[in-house]
């Protein structure tokens, strides 16, 4: 029978703060769904990030799966690139399928 | 001292207790680290343990009410019944102490309940062989939670594997009683009611022995086996019994029959 004592054991690094690492949560709530952020927590390992993850994000039900990812993991954009990144985005209707009429004969849904 | 019932007038009622009170009293002990966790996520770890607990001795404890057939419900056995009255062992008892002292008892406890549950999941009696089954999931968690911090302390800083192994030594002499078969649970495993605690004492010491090893902590060895046949079981309780039932039983005994 399975009792699923298994643990990866991995090696415990400790923020120069004191804190534990900390990891980013994300959830799924059904297949084929997307994972979606749900939230960060502290864990010294990939293992304790899953459990306390389920204990946090997961204990009210609604999730099939989780993903944890070290924060460090993560690269994002910065604030201050936000105007040559999404502004240009914002005024070029022809990249939205509305855009376009259907041709005749072509079913609208 | 409560004289010893020659026969018991019901046995599966009194295996019920055992088994409710078992984790009703743990759930209870576990529920004292809400708001007192190391961090805020093993803050809300714990208080998960002691609701997954104190929602198994609900069920366990309203079949036991049921089986004895007096009109007691789950609330009347917890809030209305004397410390001798209880049949939880004497390790889910017993102060929290540090928070590696608290791991180790509830892993002890948990490969324990995993084992039992799985063999209850095949008992003769439906309700039970129900409630086991929901409860072995919950179970399966609190092994890998308590057996992953089992490790991390163990195999961690020279404070925090000196800690846990005093609390390994000190809490290891309760762990026999866990496996105490008496005349009920003679009555239950031939009725095929629940599994012969032998069967699962040898499953208990691999498992144990294992994660202990792993922990590199020294097993403590053979733990002598309880040295009266009255224990916790029969109604014989530590000390510690009684403090946690006054501050469990308080509101409901000075409010009878509030609702809220």
């Amino acid at each position: 029978m399975s009792t699923n004592i298994e643990v990866a054991a991995q090696a415990a690094t400790i923020a120069a703060d004191g804190q534990w690492p900390l990891w980013e949560v994300f959830t799924q709530s059904e297949q084929a769904a997307p994972h979606e952020h749900a939230g960060s927590l502290h864990a010294v390992d990939a293992e304790q990030a899953i459990q306390n993850a389920r204990d946090v994000y997961a204990r009210r039900g609604g999730v099939i799966s989780l993903w944890v990812v070290p924060a460090g993991a993560i690269t994002a954009s910065s604030a201050s690139d936000a105007g040559p990144l999404f502004d240009p985005g914002a005024d070029k209707a022809y990249r939205h399928p509305q855009f376009y009429k259907a041709p005749r004969g072509v079913r609208v849904f | 001292m409560v004289p010893l019932p020659t026969a018991p007038v019901n046995a599966l009622f009194e295996y019920l207790q055992r088994l409710g009170d078992d984790r009703l009293i743990l759930g209870h002990r576990m529920s004292e680290w809400c708001g007192h966790g190391p961090i805020l996520e093993e803050d809300i770890a714990t208080a998960n343990v002691a609701l997954d607990l104190i929602g198994q001795a609900t069920m366990l404890l309203r079949l036991a009410g049921e089986v004895e057939g007096k009109g007691r419900d789950e609330d009347a056995l917890a809030y209305w019944r004397e410390a001798v009255e209880f049949r939880n062992c004497l390790l889910v008892e017993q102060p929290n102490g540090d928070f590696g002292h608290t791991v180790v008892r509830q892993f002890l406890f948990d490969v324990h309940a995993v084992l039992l549950l799985d063999g209850l999941t095949r008992s003769t009696h439906d309700g039970l062989a129900g409630i086991a089954a929901k409860s072995l999931k919950e179970a399966k968690y609190h092994v890998r939670h308590s057996g992953d911090w089992m490790l991390k302390l163990g195999d961690g800083t020279d404070e925090s594997h000196r800690r846990v192994q005093r609390s390994l030594d000190d809490l290891w002499r309760f762990t026999p009683e866990l496996f105490v078969t008496d005349a009920i649970d003679r009555e239950m495993i031939s009725a095929g009611i629940a599994p012969d605690p032998a069967v699962l004492q040898e499953q208990w010491q691999t498992i144990v022995r294992d994660v202990i090893e792993r922990a590199t902590l020294q097993h403590p060895g053979e733990a002598a086996p309880p040295a009266s046949a009255r224990g916790a079981r029969q109604g014989a309780h530590s000390e510690h019994l009684g403090h946690l039932l006054a501050e469990m039983q308080i509101v409901a005994r000075s409010h009878p029959g509030a609702t809220w």
